[in-house]
């Protein structure tokens, strides 16, 4: 039990950190905890293995952030949205590297991460973003 | 128990919402638990008041927690028991939930049930912050997603879905001033105009000013017994008759929908049934509009119209004054503002006062039954009561 990964947030970032978007799929119903979690909320089982999920997806919705958090005030306007992978889950975060006018509900997005920024304080976690394929 | 009273109010309290310089929550609290205390003179706080349930959201905006026994203190209520009760936006609705299970128990006969919230002190970009809280941390605070962000999210994929627009969205701000400009306890009252709203600065497209609440101070309570003895304090009770509250996931990405909130649904499923009551047999509502189309999915979602209806609903003129279905007569939160964790409760105020014969201007003519509607985040909690008039 000691040795195996834990099926957590902090361990979807660490995978991200090596360029992989990795899901938990329990072992009993076969549903796909995305983010992981230690914890199925269908049937209460805690056994998982993990799955790797697609990068690629549509943008389900999206907004234009004009008025930011002090954290993120330099980067507005900027794109958010909501993009479902070709599995079927999703996972929110910036658009990037398209014209803001040019976002539409329904454009293909693929996942990518970014530089490691490491400022020494909780919390650490690999950022990533959507872009056009 | 269909159809018949859970609960009994029998007094409300509300302080001026605002801008209340100088004054901290706890001082703001005291004014709205007097207001109280004053409308019914045959209760004795002191003697009668069993418990308190106190809905705060933040405690950053004042650096200060263990809010219940300070509310309690400031009101006047030591030593009752008091608990706080955090729901994000709804925590004053979930307080009078909690009272309404203190009293349906048996352990308390009468209760205060509130919510208080001091953010003016604090900057635009602070208060955005802490609101955030209320939104998933990891995934959606941590890629810039504001509170706006994430209703604007709703309302782009509702523009998708069923052609809403953003005039549709303005509508409801217009709407929601003029019923504000009647409420001298709001924190703007004077009306808008279309053009105003559709071309004031955007906060989170599609999503403009004047389409979010306010950053307000203020306080509310009500008063609650067992219905049996609702008569020896006031001859004029407000009983609430339905009460649903339920959950949702905190990332609103995680949802099936985007253009309704199912812990809306679930919880109006719930009053409804309590309060045998229908859709249409309600008169007045108090809906959470903390952004304009939150109030236009409140409306698909309480079943006030189909889904996708919404939009076309408010341009009717039917959720305005004078209307067949009045909503948000207070001014909602977009005029009569938006103190976080004081709004569940200034929702009930509304109803305490309109179901009596009190709203002077804003007056709902023979009203009967009335609604409140109480989302916290991004409605991963929702909370909703029936209400009629005694």
């Amino acid at each position: 039990m000691s040795e195996q990964v834990p099926f957590t947030i902090e361990q979807f970032y660490k995978w991200a950190s090596q360029g992989k978007v990795m899901g938990g799929k329990c072992k009993k119903c076969g549903k796909i905890q995305f983010p992981p979690r230690p914890l199925c909320d269908n049937c209460l089982s805690q056994e998982f293995e993990w799955t790797e999920i697609p990068t690629k997806g549509k943008l389900l919705t999206y907004t234009i952030i004009h008025v930011a958090p002090t954290q993120f005030q330099s980067m507005a306007p900027y794109a958010v949205g909501i993009v479902q992978f070709e599995n079927g889950l999703k996972l929110p975060g910036m658009i990037k590297d398209v014209a803001l006018e040019q976002i539409k509900i329904g454009m293909p997005l693929t996942m990518v991460f970014e530089a490691c920024s490491t400022t020494g304080q909780w919390p650490q976690w690999q950022r990533y973003h959507f872009k056009p394929p | 128990m269909n159809g018949k009273p859970l609960v009994s109010i029998v007094s409300a309290g509300l302080s001026k919402f605002g801008k209340l310089e100088g004054l901290y929550a706890r001082e703001i609290f005291a004014l709205a638990a007097k207001e109280a205390y004053d409308r019914c003179p045959k209760l004795n706080p002191k003697k009668d008041i069993k418990a308190l349930f106190v809905g705060q959201m933040g405690e950053s905006y004042e650096h200060q927690g263990h809010t219940g026994a300070t509310m309690a203190d400031w009101a006047g209520l030591l030593h009752v028991p008091a608990t706080r009760t955090e729901a994000a936006c709804a925590s004053s609705g979930a307080a009078l939930r909690a009272g309404i299970y203190a009293v349906l128990s048996g352990l308390c006969d009468t209760v205060m049930v509130g919510g208080v919230e001091k953010m003016t002190h604090r900057s635009t970009a602070e208060v955005t912050e802490y609101l955030a809280m209320a939104s998933d941390y990891p995934f959606e605070q941590w890629n810039g997603i504001t509170f706006p962000g994430l209703f604007a999210l709703m309302a782009t994929a509702h523009m998708n879905a069923y052609g809403t627009t953003e005039k549709d969205l303005s509508m409801v701000a217009v709407k929601n001033h003029y019923h504000g400009s009647m409420n001298p306890k709001a924190q703007i009252q004077k009306e808008i105009t279309l053009e105003q709203a559709l071309s004031s600065r955007v906060v989170a497209w599609p999503l403009k000013l004047y389409d979010c609440s306010l950053i307000t101070d203020g306080a509310s309570c009500i008063i609650i017994t067992k219905p049996e003895l609702a008569r020896k304090y006031t001859d004029t009770p407000v009983h609430i008759i339905g009460s649903g509250q339920a959950s949702d996931t905190i990332g609103l990405y995680e949802r099936e929908s985007f253009t309704s909130l199912k812990a809306a649904k679930i919880a109006a499923k719930q009053a409804y049934e309590m309060a045998a009551v229908k859709p249409e047999d309600v008169d007045l509502a108090e809906v959470h509009d903390c952004f304009t189309i939150a109030e236009i999915i409140a409306y698909e979602d309480l079943g006030f119209c189909k889904p996708g209806g919404g939009g076309k609903l408010v341009e009717s003129g039917e959720t305005r004054l004078g209307g067949r279905l009045p909503v948000n007569t207070s001014g909602g939160l977009k005029s009569k503002g938006h103190p976080v964790g004081a709004t569940g409760t200034a929702q009930a105020y509304e109803m305490y006062l309109q179901l009596t014969g009190q709203a002077d201007k804003r007056q709902v003519r023979d009203a009967e039954v009335g609604l409140t509607h109480n989302l916290g985040g991004s409605g991963a909690t929702a909370a909703v009561h029936v209400y009629r008039r005694a």
